[in-house]
């Protein structure tokens, strides 16, 4: 049978033959994921379950990331749980204070996902790996202690929606807007179970931080994830990050979809999700009269080192409009050393942008930046529900780092072009 | 093993806040969870259940937050099965593994009346609507499935895995 990416991997990790969408297969994990938040309550269940260790101490990743450093006595002692089982474990990869960064910009900066790989996460957006061609998906905290006990899980084979990007890429246009829009002409529920399978000829112009950062966003669409191919820029982006030996990955010709979406790039407009729903998508020049007080530069969507340059090709020279708030959080320790070093701290802190280090932070309204009655803000994360940045009479904008940086500029919603 | 119940209808988009509200999640008793069952949806909702009766649902339910609550509302009130047009996906997998035995079928879901009498036979994957007559057919539940039901849900279930690892 010709095989869609998401049958594919599933097929790499279980005995059993994969023959067609909706059966339920027992796979191998190559990898399992919690994080300050989700981790004490897996580790509950784990401990409901008599479990007396991990499957593979190399392959549980225990994230302390959203609430970092610890903002408050709650979220100190939660981290205390965690740490406490990583070192009962022998947890390799547990992560906590200079060492933690935003869990999906982390892994894989780190080569602990690699192509091809079968990775949960007791996070929603676990899906972001399949920017490098795993199969990476969210999961809730039983799933997640089975799979650390057992190292298998069970998973239903999912049909594919297939999304080909053509046409020429304008000069602003990044992941983000990309995936904004896929979101937008497909709903919030548009890919209920399915994978977003991604393809096409204009491809090869999105780069793997750009496609990590639209993997994430297919659980906004309600997709089970969000796959890309491994590719030469895959390989690429592998060979740099401590995975030597990479393998290629597409679909099968012939492979079948449930749906095949096409969208063409060409003289596209960049792309601002309104409040409160990311499918409220528009054109960012129809937004040029909505002003902000914040704006949000990070995030697992968009905190990799490509948005630091982003933002602060946009930002260089320029000053944050008076009475506007603009928080830089690079995503992990990595990024934020590398912006230091390549001078772009320099042009925030010129700009009078407050930077900080690495953390979920505001994104899930946590602190280091949770909106007031009222108040209105364009991030670079993920969702923007009612209140989820704060205050349930706040408004959130989402869009990428260019728009972001420039609408952090004029104060109003605003195209990099525009400047 | 074939089970009967009585039908009690709900539309679509039923999501997790609406299955058990947030104040209620106070506690992980099952029992107690049971008790508030749908109060988001209906105050006093769960009155009209009786132990092994059914529910129907539209499509996408259960959509909403990951929590393992909104199962073990379910299966507190006594609900036997759910039957769906369609699940959200996380709510899927955490009724399974907390037990919770969910019955996808697509439009055949508006042959069912509030009220109806279902007579449901997973093994063979035929629900059979006592009340019109009518039958639906739906691709047989998988042994991964079956087995998380009949241990009652995943704990139980890497429990007795761990027992055959010797551990």
């Amino acid at each position: 049978m010709a095989m869609t990416l998401a049958q594919k991997i599933l097929q790499m990790h279980t005995d059993e033959e994969v023959r067609e969408v909706g059966q339920i297969v027992e796979c191998s994990l190559s990898g399992v994921l919690a994080n300050d938040i989700t981790g004490p309550l897996a580790i509950k269940s784990f401990r409901a379950m008599g479990a007396k260790k991990v499957f593979d101490k190399d392959k549980v990743f225990l994230v302390m990331d959203h609430y970092t450093p610890q903002k408050d006595i709650e979220s100190a002692n939660q981290v205390i749980v965690s740490r406490k089982f990583a070192k009962e474990m022998g947890i390799t990869h547990y992560y906590e204070g200079g060492c933690a960064g935003v869990e999906h910009a982390l892994l894989p900066e780190k080569g602990l996902v690699k192509p091809g790989d079968l990775v949960i996460g007791a996070d929603s957006h676990t899906c972001t790996y399949g920017g490098i061609g795993a199969f990476s998906t969210g999961l809730g905290s039983t799933d997640i202690a089975c799979g650390m006990v057992l190292g298998k899980l069970w998973f239903k084979v999912p049909a594919s929606i297939r999304v080909n990007i053509e046409g020429a890429m304008p000069k602003w246009i990044r992941g983000k807007d990309l995936i904004l829009r896929l979101i937008g002409e497909i709903g919030v529920d548009g890919a209920l179970y399915r994978a977003l399978e991604f393809g096409g000829s204009a491809l090869k112009d999105v780069d793997v931080e750009g496609r990590l950062c639209m993997a994430n966003m297919a659980i906004e669409a309600g997709g089970k994830c969000g796959l890309f191919p491994s590719d030469e820029l895959t390989a690429e982006y592998c060979k740099a990050h401590s995975n030597p030996d990479p393998i290629a990955l597409s679909a099968d010709e012939g492979a079948e979809y449930e749906r095949v979406v096409t969208m063409d790039v060409t003289g596209m407009e960049p792309v601002v999700a309104c409040p409160h729903l990311p499918e409220n998508t528009r054109p960012v020049s129809e937004l040029s009269d909505i002003t902000v007080d914040q704006v949000v530069i990070g995030s697992c969507t968009n905190g990799r080192i490509s948005d630091m340059r982003d933002a602060a090709e946009v930002l260089k020279g320029r000053k944050v409009a008076k009475g506007v708030r603009c928080i830089v959080i690079p995503a992990t320790p990595a990024v934020w050393r590398q912006a230091m070093d390549e001078g772009l701290f320099e042009i925030f802190s010129d700009a009078g942008c407050v930077i900080s280090t690495p953390t979920c932070g505001p994104c899930l309204g946590g602190y280091m930046g949770v909106l007031g009655d009222g108040e209105r803000c364009i991030s670079t994360s993920n969702r923007n529900f009612r209140g989820r940045m704060g205050s349930l009479e706040s408004e959130l904008y989402l869009s990428s780092p260019c728009v972001a940086a420039a609408s952090a500029v004029t104060g109003v919603i605003t195209g990099p072009d525009k400047l | 093993m074939s089970f009967t119940g009585k039908v009690h209808k709900v539309g679509a988009h039923i999501d997790t806040d609406a299955i058990i509200p947030a104040r209620f999640l106070v506690t992980t008793d099952t029992k107690k969870l049971g008790e508030a069952c749908m109060e988001g949806l209906e105050p006093g909702w769960v009155n009209r259940v009786q132990e092994g009766d059914i529910i129907v649902a539209d499509r996408n339910f259960g959509c909403g937050s990951s929590r393992e609550h909104a199962p073990l509302a379910i299966i507190g009130a006594g609900i036997k099965a759910v039957v769906g047009h369609s699940f959200a996906r996380i709510f899927y997998r955490n009724s399974f593994n907390m037990g919770l035995m969910l019955l996808e079928v697509g439009d055949e879901v508006e042959k069912i009346k509030d009220g109806d009498q279902l007579e449901i036979s997973p093994e063979t994957g035929v629900i059979r609507n006592l009340t019109t007559g009518g039958e639906i057919r739906i691709p047989v539940l998988s042994s991964m499935m079956q087995t998380l039901i009949d241990k009652g849900g995943m704990v139980n279930y890497v429990k007795e895995q761990l027992k055959e690892m010797g551990e």
